[in-house]
């Protein structure tokens, strides 16, 4: 998934008030989850495509205003000088953009998240102070990925902040490791083997003497630039996916 | 001057004509070939692509790493601060000029080191003094006249 959760251990605001702009499908659900975490929590709804603050209002109660979250007015109706965190997440990466700007530039909310429709900004946005970003066509295209049979790396984990992904790849029975103590294997700089669960789904804690077997699950930890080299190594196969 | 100019609206499009007359080497961006049409004059010699400036990849092949100045001009106050700061942030374009509408948010990106012009803000300054002006030709209409 591209989002990690310490979000309120990055604010500096003693406060669990919570500014969710847009009110739509991943809004509403979001604002709800919110609320039985014991969060309090405001939407702001434009209400474009019909009267979705008043359904809003009726299934939530009055945590929720009718106006543009990316305008300083509407975003100060709304208590932004006190709020630990806003959340972004209309179906346009511009006006989730800009209400997190306003939202940190001009009432000083310490925790941003913004919702990518095109994961192709997420660079953009990370250049532009945005705390986090959580895309939609990441999560569902690395999920998928994750469901991917054999012979991959499959990404289980991603640390943004380390920028260390967790990968799983399960050894063909041709790979050139295969029968060799780890002590002769050769990692890319960077790389480590954490853990080998072998068919019968056994794990052990890899040492120097473990020899890996075919069809054994190797769990490692990598960068995002060795990756290749890792899974050319434990599989044999070159290229990207 | 390499210049881009997204949006081929009415001033979009009368910019990218005036800076073609000057020589500089223009290129206008519109999501709708029929704004060229419509708005530019046929003699236009810039280049006109169809496409979303705020699609990174329409940007890149559109050229925008080589250009010396980017116009954010469309309609929306939202994206063109979006393509503005993509424009100055990934592509480093070394001059960049944003339209934004609502005064506040136009005063907050100007805060965030964006040159922003609010049509909103000058226009109404522009009102203001053609009011004031005319009143002082009115003025002197009616003492003409009393003479």
């Amino acid at each position: 998934m591209q989002t990690h959760t310490d979000a309120r251990t990055t604010g500096h605001r003693d406060s669990n008030y919570v500014i969710v702009v847009g009110g739509g499908r991943v809004g509403f659900y979001l604002a709800k989850e919110l609320i039985e975490q014991g969060y309090e929590v405001l939407v702001i709804e434009k209400d474009e495509g019909g009267p979705r603050a008043a359904y809003i209002a009726d299934q939530l109660g009055s945590a929720v205003i009718q106006g543009d979250g990316c305008e300083a007015t509407v975003l100060e109706e709304a208590g932004s000088a006190r709020a630990a965190m806003l959340i972004a997440v209309t179906g346009d990466d511009e006006d989730n953009l800009v209400a997190c700007q306003v939202g940190k530039g001009k009432f000083g909310v310490p925790f941003t998240i913004a919702r990518l429709n095109d994961p192709r900004n997420e660079r953009l946005f990370k250049g532009l102070g945005i705390d986090v970003t959580v895309s939609a066509t990441t999560a569902i295209l690395d999920r998928i990925e994750m469901e991917l049979p054999l012979h991959r790396l499959h990404r289980l984990l991603h640390l943004k902040k380390s920028d260390i992904d967790l990968v799983e790849v399960q050894l063909p029975d041709r790979a050139p490791v295969i029968g060799r103590p780890l002590k002769e294997v050769l990692l890319p700089q960077g790389s480590l083997i954490i853990l080998l669960v072998d068919v019968e789904g056994t794990p052990r804690l890899p040492t120097n003497e473990s020899v890996l077997r075919g069809g054994d699950e190797v769990i490692a930890i990598t960068r995002g630039d060795t990756e290749d080299a890792l899974r050319s190594v434990l599989t044999g196969q070159s290229g990207s996916i | 001057m390499r210049v881009m100019i997204m949006g081929c609206g009415r001033v979009g499009a009368q910019l990218a004509t005036n800076l073609d007359r000057e020589g500089h080497d223009v290129t206008v961006l519109d999501l709708s070939a029929s704004k060229f049409a419509r708005f530019l004059p046929e003699d236009f010699h810039g280049r006109k692509v169809v496409g979303d400036g705020r699609d990174q990849d329409v940007l890149r092949s559109a050229g925008v790493e080589g250009t010396d100045a980017f116009v954010a001009c469309t309609a929306g106050d939202n994206r063109n601060v979006m393509a503005a700061q993509m424009a100055k942030v990934i592509f480093s374009v070394p001059r960049v000029v944003c339209r934004i509408y609502d005064p506040l948010r136009e005063e907050m990106y100007k805060m965030l080191g964006l040159r922003t012009i609010s049509p909103t803000k000058v226009g109404a300054e522009l009102l203001m003094a053609a009011l004031f002006d005319s009143e002082r030709e009115g003025e002197a209409v009616t003492n003409a006249d009393a003479h």
